[in-house]
């Protein structure tokens, strides 16, 4: 049990948690919990525990919340980095209806966090990195006038550089760019190379809105021709004429010369792609081309050689004289002489193409392609704070998203269950709010006006013809929380004569169950069962092939009670 | 929540290993910590690390590495927080932290460990608390002696002792022997300032930072009350205005919770009862406006001849610091193109030193005083194919790879913001012994002071 302080309070909390009484009278309940809130004497750990512990709670009036956030706001400007972060992780998360209290939240913690940014402790440094650059997902302005305090010092270690660097590439706007470029310029000349090919990918990632100074810049890291370099300002350069087409003249300038210092697979690749694609501008592409045709035989990256036939059979196509000739040795070796059999199948397919004609070789290879401004930019409005709330002040932020998944799936087998947030002390079941649906449980459903004959199972044809012929009498949402054994379900439905003429499988999205049921009176109840995905809700339309309202409202009520045991037993 | 604590010295040997819950692995999770950290690649981050279920948080300490596992998706902040207090809790206790300590003390260590944690979960780290409980004495490795002085002088010995003491001198256990009350009662008071500073290659300042820090280490019996009193021209913020001066400015100060503030607004000053041990009474950041100009100016020249790829760095460093001030340690590291194997040097004055090694160019300069101009040439081929025609496109001058200059220094009795502690006051204790000795101390100092060539 974390120490919280002295008996009496321990003994308040236990009885606030543990006390189904208390839990069911909602106004004690209140009571103890600001009782919680107030508590003077807990030290910074207790402060932590109590901070996550609230975030089970849900208060049930606006009021109530924004007196609780009055009565927090002290914590915010505690000394010790773990409650403020908590706390502010309790307001966004008790504020997910009022955008306007988040972002006054993130504002008050810029303070705390950029001292943590610049902290002399490492390990502190780079857990708050990773949580600012959470922030900037859904607020890019919010640290672009404290871009300074990102800049990277000589001896910090490359994991933290490359955090900033990050940062830096994600809170640019117009004031700062100037800046932060003349920076990440610095950056890429650095000695070590992996920094300095990050830190060229960053001002790749400015180039999509300040297309024109990015592209400068890159131009004259070219004359530098260093090997490393080169090869990402080349990728770069691919990426960026993709996304924003204005600047595939500067490129095309720019490049007559990089395939001298390009060695790597990834660095051919992009260069032979850009002239493919834009070899009409280039003009010595065709022989830049030729050179690696030359070497193909000794080209060692499968991948190279298959951007190789396409790039050549495009460039082909816009100036046929020049590359007719290698084209056609191209082909005769990847055809005979190849031993890879992906690059083989292309080399096949381009030749049978090119037999069939000109025209259809233009039609395939050069047809419109799909705007590139649509969709590949993520609008941040769309990553709302709601979002990743859950996850400030856990560990998520610290692995990054992609990395969590994998670990998280590695351990989903043994815990799979409702997410609710983790909180270790006071082993309560469930939310704190008390369900109104526990009760009406305990009650058997009142089967006196309604009675279900057993068994009486519809053939599939039966149930789709009369469920297409009848109207919907009912709908309804339930709320719904995670993942449940269909199994169950269908169990528990049987028991009180519900028969399920089809279900889908366990975890499959969109979930849907077809029931039917019919009463000693001939009525038929035929029902739907939707989950959609992501939705935690359960929708269920129920069709009755007589209307009688008092008897479709006891169906109603059984299905109900049915699905929220159900609820209740798996959560 | 945690589920195992560990600590392993530099070199990965477990010393000191605690499994709160049972419930993960045993001991060679230490072992499996450092191949996991030895092994991962650069760019990844090993703060924090997964494995098997588990995740390892540490941090690095005195060249010790103190790692805490868990299962469950906790707060990172209050690990390192948990973290950070461990380690100054374990200092507190055997006097300074470091392997030779831990090994001599474990029994200690692991007591505090069972007081600290319980089942994994934080009870209280405070010293307070603690001390009611802990029963093992701390082992030190020689008994304390203010004779141990170097810089007394055998002549004025007496009036020396009085008012210098060694650095080491606040590295003793603080909580040892209960019994024994010849122990002196001493405080300590650091204001200790970091400086952080980016220079540009056309000498334009680009940032500057200073995170400075007013620590406390309490010897006295706890409950003493003390007054601390700052300067009273000291401003929070930028538009608050004290006194007729410019005044001392910070941008945002914070203090820790048992300090109490009544008289802060009026007369600047700060009012506890500390613990004994260690304790940050204040925590003050400064970016962008220093009072003071900065310590030191480079003024560097280079000369690169492509064909025969002879450098030459001629490094001109300008100590803007009053007279009567000094920079002690001071070091410049200056990163060289690669392949440089040798350099020969000539150096403005004897003691300096300086040496080529990592890559890099090391210029030590022990002593530097206020108003000085010391200068270095250094001389090197640089390997490589002799370099193309200019394109013209290329700006710069010097061959890449000759990185930024960065500079670490101690300037002693100097903080960067003009923050002085005027007076330390304690409140009088009847039953206390002899007068106690208050120890004030102001010092800045640098590791990230980086001028662009």
């Amino acid at each position: 049990m974390p120490y919280l302080g002295s008996e009496d309070v321990v003994k308040e909390l236990k009885k606030a948690l543990c006390n189904p009484h208390i839990q069911a009278d909602r106004l004690r309940y209140r009571n103890v919990i600001q009782r919680v809130i107030r508590m003077s004497k807990l030290d910074q750990w207790g402060q932590a525990e109590v901070l996550n512990f609230l975030l089970r709670y849900q208060p049930r009036s606006e009021e109530e919340l924004f007196d609780i956030l009055n009565l927090l706001d002290s914590f915010l400007k505690s000394s010790s980095p773990g409650v403020v972060m908590g706390a502010t992780k309790l307001f966004l998360i008790l504020a997910k209806k009022f955008p306007h209290v988040q972002t006054d939240v993130l504002v008050r913690v810029k303070g705390p966090l950029l001292a943590a940014c610049s902290s002399e402790s490492r390990e502190l440094c780079f857990v708050a990195l990773c949580h600012v650059r959470q922030i900037l997902h859904s607020l890019p302005g919010h640290f672009s006038s404290h871009y300074k305090k990102f800049f990277c010092s000589y001896s910090e270690p490359h994991y933290i550089k490359l955090q900033k660097v990050e940062v830096l590439c994600e809170l640019v706007n117009d004031e700062n760019v100037q800046q932060v470029l003349e920076e990440l310029r610095g950056y890429c000349t650095d000695v070590s190379a992996d920094f300095a090919q990050a830190a060229i990918f960053a001002i790749g990632g400015i180039a999509r809105t300040y297309t024109d100074q990015c592209v400068q810049i890159l131009t004259e890291l070219l004359g530098l021709r260093q090997e490393h370099i080169t090869t990402v300002v080349v990728q770069t350069f691919r990426d960026l004429v993709w996304l924003c087409p204005q600047c595939t003249e500067a490129v095309c300038q720019a490049l007559p010369g990089c395939e001298e210092n390009i060695q790597d697979s990834e660095g051919k690749q992009a260069l032979i792609w850009l002239l493919g694609v834009h070899g009409e501008r280039i003009p010595n592409a065709p022989y830049v081309l030729e050179d690696f045709v030359e070497n193909v035989k000794s080209e060692t990256f499968p991948a190279v050689k298959m951007e190789l036939l396409t790039a050549l059979l495009r460039l082909f196509l816009s100036r046929p004289a020049e590359c007719q000739d290698m084209l056609g040795r191209l082909l005769y070796y990847c055809i005979e002489e190849e031993k890879d059999m992906a690059v083989r199948d292309r080399g096949l397919f381009y030749y049978r193409l090119l037999l069939v004609g000109i025209d259809e070789v233009k039609r395939i290879l050069c047809s419109p392609k799909s705007d590139p401004t649509l969709g590949l930019l993520e609008d941040p409005a769309e990553r709302p704070v709601n979002s990743w709330a859950s996850d400030f002040n856990t560990l998520v932020p610290v692995y990054g998203k992609a990395h969590w998944a994998t670990i998280s799936k590695c351990q989903g087998a043994e815990r799979c269950g409702p997410e609710l947030p983790k909180t270790s002390s006071f082993a309560a079941s469930g939310p704190l709010i008390p369900e109104e649906n526990k009760e009406r449980v305990q009650e058997l459903p009142d089967s006196g006006a309604l009675m279900l004959v057993p068994n009486r199972q519809l053939t599939a044809d039966y149930f789709e013809k009369t469920w297409l012929s009848l109207k919907v009498a009912h709908q309804q949402v339930l709320p719904w929380r995670g993942e449940f054994q269909p199994d169950t379900l269908q169990m528990a439905l049987q028991v009180v004569n519900i028969q399920t003429i089809a279900m889908s499988r366990a975890g499959s999205r969109p979930w849907k169950a077809y029931l039917s049921a019919q009463d000693d009176t001939g009525c038929l109840f035929l029902t739907e069962l939707l989950l959609e995905p992501g939705n935690s809700e359960m929708q269920i339309s129920v069709k009755q092939n007589e209307a009688r309202t008092e008897m479709l409202n006891s169906f109603i009520s059984v299905l109900e009670t049915v699905i929220g045991t159900i609820e209740e037993i798996k959560s | 929540m945690i589920s195992q604590f560990f600590i392993l010295s530099s070199k990965g040997d477990p010393l000191i290993y605690k499994d709160f819950r049972g419930d993960s692995g045993g001991r060679d999770v230490a072992e499996l910590f450092y191949r996991k950290l030895t092994g991962l690649p650069g760019d990844e981050s090993p703060v924090v690390m997964h494995h098997d279920g588990r995740h390892f948080i540490h941090i690095r300490h005195s060249s010790l590495y103190l790692v805490v596992t868990t299962s469950e998706n906790v707060s990172p902040f209050s690990l390192l927080e948990l973290l950070s207090r461990l380690a100054t809790l374990l200092g507190d206790y055997c006097g300074s932290l470091g392997e030779g300590t831990i090994s001599r003390n474990v029994a200690l260590v692991y007591e505090l460990l069972d007081e600290v944690l319980d089942y994994g979960y934080v009870q209280t780290t405070s010293t307070e608390m603690l001390r009611n409980f802990i029963q093992t004495e701390a082992v030190v490795s020689k008994p304390f002696s203010l004779f141990d002085l170097s810089s007394v002088g055998l002549f004025g010995a007496e009036t020396q002792q009085s008012k210098v003491a060694p650095s080491s001198a606040a590295s003793r256990p603080v909580l040892s022997s209960r019994s024994d009350q010849s122990q002196k009662n001493e405080v300590f008071l650091d204001v200790v300032e970091r400086l952080s500073v980016l220079i540009a290659s056309n000498g334009s300042l680009l940032k500057v930072d200073v995170q400075g820090e007013i620590r406390l280490k309490s010897f006295l019996p706890s409950g003493s009350e003390m007054r601390i009193g700052l300067t009273e021209e000291f401003c929070v913020g930028k538009s608050e205005l004290r006194g007729y001066g410019p005044g001392i400015r910070v941008d945002e100060v914070s203090f820790h919770s048992s300090v109490n503030l009544d008289e802060f607004e009026s007369h600047r000053i700060l009012r506890l009862q500390p613990p004994q041990g260690e304790l940050t009474v204040m925590r003050y950041q400064l970016s962008d406006d220093l009072p003071s100009p900065l310590p030191f100016r480079l003024f560097p020249s280079v000369q690169w001849d492509r064909g025969s790829g002879r450098l030459q760095v001629y490094l001109k460093l300008r100590c803007d610091l009053p007279s009567k001030s000094q920079a002690l340690n001071v070091r410049l590291h200056l990163p060289l193109p690669r392949g440089v194997v040798s350099l020969s040097q000539e150096l403005s004055s004897p003691e300096q030193k300086a040496e080529l090694a990592d890559g890099a160019l090391r210029w030590d300069l022990p002593q530097v005083q206020g108003g000085s101009q010391l200068s270095g040439l250094f001389q090197m081929d640089v390997p490589g194919p002799p370099g193309p025609p200019s394109h013209g496109l290329s700006t710069s001058a010097s061959p890449l790879g000759l990185g930024p200059a960065s500079l670490s220094f101690e300037l002693p009795r100097h903080t960067c913001s003009g923050l002085q502690v005027r007076f330390l006051r304690l409140a009088f204790r009847p039953c206390g012994n002899a007068n106690p000795h208050k120890w004030v101390r102001h010092l800045s100092h640098s590791d990230a002071y980086v001028i662009r060539i």
